[in-house]
């Protein structure tokens, strides 16, 4: 089994709502659940919609087809019902269903019998799970702990009332559930809070607001400052001076507000002061698409800096991968004492889909931050000249007697001002060694489909979905075929890649932006070139089918 | 008094530069505070000024230009127990940092900042500052600028700073009592500090301050913002120098109460199974 159900209206018409309720009725009747928001960017109006797609087996994209069409606009019959499959249905109300000649439902004037027109979703959502035959009670469960007891009331009657209009078309199967549903950002800043990330400022921007947000939400449970910033040049300074004190600190925003932390990126580079960076990456250049996805900002944030210096930049792969790996950001920045940038883009950062949850007793905290016995009675210089490049790490004001100096300007080990020809080469020397060390630990990309596949697809970052499910299909279907998935990208990790490209006929590169960045850096890096390209830059995600069809028709 | 030790470092400012009284002020508003060099920081961005914490041993984080504020509110989030001082010059704070000295001043961190303001651009060699005088040639505004200079002082108090003064740096005791007032007023404060520039403002000389300057009188009162506006804006053949405004506002750390009736941040012992309780909301 596998249905989508799509609901679509203005910005305001409470499709957002309707979505989180669905979500969680269907998770909660043990269902995968894949739910992806199409919106525009403005807060009233236009044409937004969610498509909701369950199934008894994982899921990791959206499909392009629906059996539901849950049209709360004239708009988004015309838009969407050539996606409907055939034995599909649209719901809704008289005023739209009438003149097209479509099955309709009195949703308007039962709304208002009610007493309240916002419950019309709540009407459709009740029709809906009629139709699949899934518990009213645990509806009725849901709405209660989403809503205040005042605005619950109605909702329920109002679903009730729709579950009462129709029959049930599908017969499924419920099962037990154990999954948790969240989208990437709230999977990254929950690891970061798990991590114990305990400053957090930044200035909004979509897509990235939702990690602010999350934070936010559990400041005074957690004991987390969020700081909103007068913009993105203060933010990534300001959680320096945090870390510089000692607290794991993160900052994070979209490519333009990454743009304005770039002077402070090239600081923390020199100060050697460890920090996390989010970018949820939005079509640019400039303003671009505000709400839409893409994933052209890899050589920028890998480049980003005036200077060099070594940082870590890490595509996050999937809701999971981000909970996992921005947990191990903060440990990797503690340990080198360096920026590291957790990259994910508008698809990651608002998709939600039903996962495991979390183990936390796999998160460790790893500070590497030195004490008092680490520096004896010496004074204490924050950037000795180290074997391995990292400098003892004390923090301000823990160490009576020891003072803690860090220095934007070439500097010698204590901290000081310094313009010797040799000390700028230490220093630069003991820096870079830093990157060396770093690159004994990053993670080889996953490997998706055939183990020593002829055709080698490879990708990075939130296309991980789309691509996973594409081979999977083709496998099936006895083509070789294998995805390498970069999460871990800079520095960037070779070793697979090089194994797996000596028995590749072809090598074929899938990203969302228009210069084919990953292909560049393989080429670079590796010194391997891609037979083929699949490149999309229209600000939506791939999905699993186009893949499959582009890879069949064009390349395999 | 419990006096400690804070080791200097020869400073390579201009021989005759304010910046060495200001330099004497600061070591010695410290020691007289009795607070030891580890538990204090400097924040400082680029500029002559900003060379501060490379040339006395206190804790010290010697950031970018125009950014000296931001992380000095970092530090006070994460150890509300150090002394943070922003040591600045009027390019670095009224210019490039504008932005951060607008909204440092809504937070109200309780941070010490002293704005060595000399009117013009030491360290890029001569050009107008934000501060300079209408009409002033410079080596780069030729025919004189043509920009009306930032009044700082009024733009603190409109922005709503609680503690708003202003010191010369060749008065040095009073100077160091403008540095212990602002160091142990609750909140933001700003000093304002007047300072000659010997080599690249040949206006504001050593004697054009001296001529002009004159402290507050006694009977001042400066929780009075009316008073302080007027006062403000007299910076002609008089220019007074002392506590401008001081009134008590409650500080952004408080406003969060983990912070203010907690330990420190940075003293917290942290375990990731605190935060599993978390996922419960995504069942």
């Amino acid at each position: 089994m596998d249905y989508s159900i799509l609901v679509g209206g203005e910005a305001g018409q409470g499709m957002d709502t309707f979505g989180r309720l669905l979500e969680r009725i269907l998770k909660r009747c043990g269902y995968y659940v894949f739910s992806h928001s199409d919106y525009m960017s403005r807060i009233r109006g236009g044409h937004n919609f969610v498509q909701i797609r369950f199934s008894d087996r994982p899921l990791y994209g959206y499909d392009p087809k629906v059996d539901i069409i849950f049209a709360l606009s004239d708009e988004t019959v015309d838009i969407h019902s050539s996606k409907l499959r055939d034995n599909g249905m649209i719901i809704c109300d008289e005023e739209i269903g009438k003149p097209r000649g479509l099955p309709h439902f009195p949703l308007r004037r039962v709304a208002q019998e009610i007493g309240n027109p916002r419950v019309y979703t709540s009407i459709g959502l009740g029709i809906i799970l009629k139709l699949f035959g899934l518990p009213e009670n645990l509806a009725q469960k849901v709405i209660e702990e989403n809503f205040r007891s005042e605005i619950a009331g109605p909702n329920i009657e109002a679903m009730e009332a729709g579950y009462n209009t129709v029959e049930t078309k599908y017969e499924l199967e419920q099962f037990k559930d154990d999954h948790i549903i969240l989208n990437g950002s709230e999977a990254l800043a929950l690891g970061a809070i798990a991590a114990g990330c305990r400053f957090y400022c930044g200035y909004p921007m979509t897509p990235s607001t939702a990690v602010m947000t999350y934070m936010s939400s559990k400041s005074d449970e957690m004991g987390i400052v969020v700081d909103q910033v007068e913009d993105e040049v203060a933010a990534l300074n300001m959680a320096l001076g945090a870390s510089y004190a000692g607290v794991r600190s993160m900052t994070g925003s979209s490519g333009g507000g990454f743009a304005l932390m770039v002077e402070a990126l090239s600081l923390a580079g020199m100060i050697e002061t460890p920090v996390v960076i989010v970018n949820a990456q939005r079509p640019g250049p400039a303003t671009g698409l505000p709400t839409r996805t893409e994933q052209a900002d890899l050589r920028f944030v890998i480049h980003a800096g005036h200077g060099e210096f070594p940082r870590m930049v890490m595509a996050l792969r999937s809701p999971e991968d981000a909970f996992y790996q921005a947990a191990r950001a903060f440990n990797i920045a503690d340990k080198y004492q360096i920026p590291v940038i957790l990259m994910l883009d508008q698809h990651l950062a608002d998709y939600k889909m039903t996962i495991a949850p979390f183990d936390f007793s796999k998160i460790h905290i790893e500070r590497h931050i030195a004490h008092e016995e680490d520096i004896g009675p010496e004074e204490y210089k924050r950037y000795k000249i180290t074997e391995d490049g990292i400098s003892p790490r004390l923090i301000p004001g823990k160490v009576k007697g020891q003072t803690v100096l860090v220095s934007s300007d070439e500097h010698d080990e204590k901290g000081h001002i310094t313009e010797s020809a040799k000390m700028r080469t230490d220093m630069v020397n003991k820096r870079m060694r830093k990157l060396q060390e770093l690159k004994q630990e990053i993670q080889e990309p996953w490997l998706v489909g055939e183990e020593n596949p002829e055709n080698l697809i490879v990708c990075w970052g939130s296309t991980y979905g789309a691509v996973k499910e594409a081979v999977e299909r083709l496998v099936q279907e006895g083509v070789s075929v294998g995805a390498l998935v970069f999460g871990d990208i800079w520095p960037f990790p070779t070793g697979r890649l090089e194994t797996l490209a000596q028995g590749a006929k072809r090598i074929i590169d899938i990203e969302q932006n228009a210069t084919a960045q990953l292909e560049g850096i393989i080429r670079e890096e590796a010194l391997i070139k891609c037979s083929h390209r699949i490149l999309k830059y229209d600000g939506r995600p791939f999905n699993c089918d186009e893949l499959y069809t582009t890879l069949r028709e064009e390349i395999l | 008094m419990n006096r400690c030790e804070y080791k200097l470092y020869k400073p390579t400012w201009c021989p005759g530069c304010g910046n060495y009284s200001i330099h004497t002020a600061l070591k010695q508003a410290l020691e007289e505070l009795g607070l030891a060099p580890h538990e204090v920081v400097l924040s400082s961005g680029i500029g002559q000024a900003a060379k501060m914490p490379q040339y006395i041993d206190v804790n010290g984080f010697n950031g970018l230009h125009g950014r000296a504020l931001p992380p000095a509110i970092g530090i006070r989030f994460a150890n509300k127990n150090l002394k943070v001082i922003v040591e600045s010059g009027d390019g670095d704070t009224y210019g490039e940092g504008g932005n951060h000295f607008i909204h440092t001043i809504r937070r109200n961190v309780d941070i010490a900042h002293f704005v060595h303001n000399n009117q013009v651009y030491g360290l890029t060699k001569g050009q107008a500052s934000p501060t300079t005088a209408m009409g002033q040639r410079t080596t780069m505004q030729f025919d004189g600028v043509k920009l009306e200079p930032v009044n700082p002082m009024a733009l603190a108090l409109t922005a709503g700073a609680g503690f708003v003064a202003r010191g010369f740096s060749g008065d040095i005791p009073h100077l160091v009592y403008l540095m212990k007032e602002a160091i142990t007023y609750k909140g933001y404060a700003l000093l304002d500090i007047l300072q000659p520039c010997v080599v690249w403002n040949r206006v504001n000389t050593f004697r054009w301050y001296r001529e002009r300057v004159y402290k507050l009188p006694e009977e001042y009162d400066y929780t009075d913002k009316k008073i302080a506006y007027e006062k403000a804006f007299e910076f002609g053949d008089r220019i007074p120098i002392g506590i401008l405004y001081r009134v008590e506002k409650e500080i952004y750390e408080d406003k969060f109460d983990f912070i203010k009736d907690g330990e420190p941040l940075v003293d917290r012992y942290l375990d990731p199974m605190d935060a599993q309780k978390l996922m419960d909301e995504f069942i």
